[in-house]
């Protein structure tokens, strides 16, 4: 696994700490997937810090008024970026966990469908929005979640991941979408 | 901003949802409370202030509203954080705790070597209701060989009693408010 970053080529000492704490599973959920496992990444204080600091560095200038985290690993990662950024957190969440009146976006897996929901009136237009999630693969998930806020009229300025399993070719599915990794896998 | 400023803003920026999610239940959302940093922030530190000088090394958080608040808690006092998750959601080797709900019963998993014999861990979780899912989360750390400090949720449902069954198990809890 190489730790690179999406734009720039700047090397971390800290990347490298955090790429050899994620450990691999291989054949989860299914036989043939080799699983990225940020778990043990959680269970190292200084790599999972570092994680963080490198995302708050990266957002601190950019005036983001919206972390919004994708359940449910994203909740991990998003609220102490936003807590460290001043900003809303906004927990995007499978169909029928958030109480209350909600907007949907259907969304294509590899068989079938599933549905992500955002409550209404959490992010109002013209507000800017990091979404955050552990990984990005085929880019499906992040796809749905950019459309939802879209959707409400928020100006999504980035997409942010732990993980990018670069074989994939999420990115090309995010359209004009800039998405930022701090560890990319093949 | 004194402890119970703080607490009483906290308590103001809950949202509650009648008959969700079914009739007869009024929901306590925590969402509304994410959406204002300020108090937010203050929901965190009151468990930091608590716990960073306890000598905590785990903070398990209940997926999924757990996960909100315990990875904050984690990182500010130098913990591990540990996710307690629904059935096979956790990939590699896992011990599994069964409990009892209204009707029918669920299951909380862990993982195998996440948290270790002389572990002291906090377990925390947006509400505490009857105190089941709490219950089997401290089942999971204490078999692990670990010694669960205290339960730190943000809402008491307190005529659930949920109080009473972590005390007859040992466990403390605290709430940061009452609903």
């Amino acid at each position: 696994m190489s730790a690179t970053n999406s734009d720039q080529s700047v090397t971390d000492d800290r990347v490298a700490r955090i790429a050899s704490s994620i450990r691999v599973i291989p054949d989860f959920p299914k036989p043939g997937i080799m699983f990225q496992d940020i778990t043990t990444m959680l269970l190292d204080p200084v790599a999972f810090k570092d994680t963080i600091d490198l995302f708050v560095e990266r957002y601190r200038e950019k005036d983001i008024s919206v972390v919004a985290g994708v359940e449910a690993r994203g909740f991990i990662f998003g609220p102490p970026i936003a807590l460290a950024l001043g900003a809303k957190f906004v927990p995007i969440r499978k169909p029928n966990k958030l109480p209350g009146a909600v907007i949907s976006e259907e969304y294509s897996l590899e068989y079938g469908t599933d549905k992500m929901e955002m409550h209404v009136g959490a992010v109002q237009t013209g507000e800017r929005v990091l979404i955050i999630d552990d990984l990005i693969a085929t880019g499906g998930t992040l796809a749905a979640a950019i459309k939802l806020l879209e959707r409400v009229g928020a100006n999504v300025v980035e997409c942010a991941c732990v993980i990018e399993l670069a074989d994939l070719k999420g990115r090309d599915h995010l359209g004009d979408k800039p998405v930022f990794v701090l560890v990319s896998s093949t | 901003m004194s402890s119970a400023d703080r607490i009483s803003a906290i308590k103001s920026s809950l949202r509650v949802i009648p008959n969700f999610p079914k009739p007869g239940i009024m929901f306590q959302d925590i969402t509304t409370l994410l959406l204002d940093p300020k108090v937010f922030k203050d929901t965190v530190d009151l468990f930091i202030e608590r716990y960073k000088n306890e000598n905590i090394s785990v903070v398990a958080g209940i997926e999924a509203r757990g996960f909100l608040f315990g990875p904050s808690i984690a990182l500010a006092i130098g913990a591990k954080f540990v996710p307690l998750r629904k059935p096979k959601k956790l990939p590699g080797e896992v011990i599994s705790e069964k409990y009892i709900l209204e009707y029918g019963s669920d299951c909380l998993e862990m993982h195998v070597g996440a948290v270790k014999s002389g572990d002291r861990a906090l377990i925390v979780d947006d509400l505490i209701a009857t105190g089941g899912t709490v219950c089997a989360a401290m089942n999971l750390v204490e078999r692990a060989g670990a010694e669960v400090v205290e339960c730190a949720c943000v809402i008491e449902v307190p005529k659930l009693k949920g109080r009473e069954r972590l005390k007859s198990c040992g466990i403390p809890l605290y709430a940061l408010v009452e609903s």
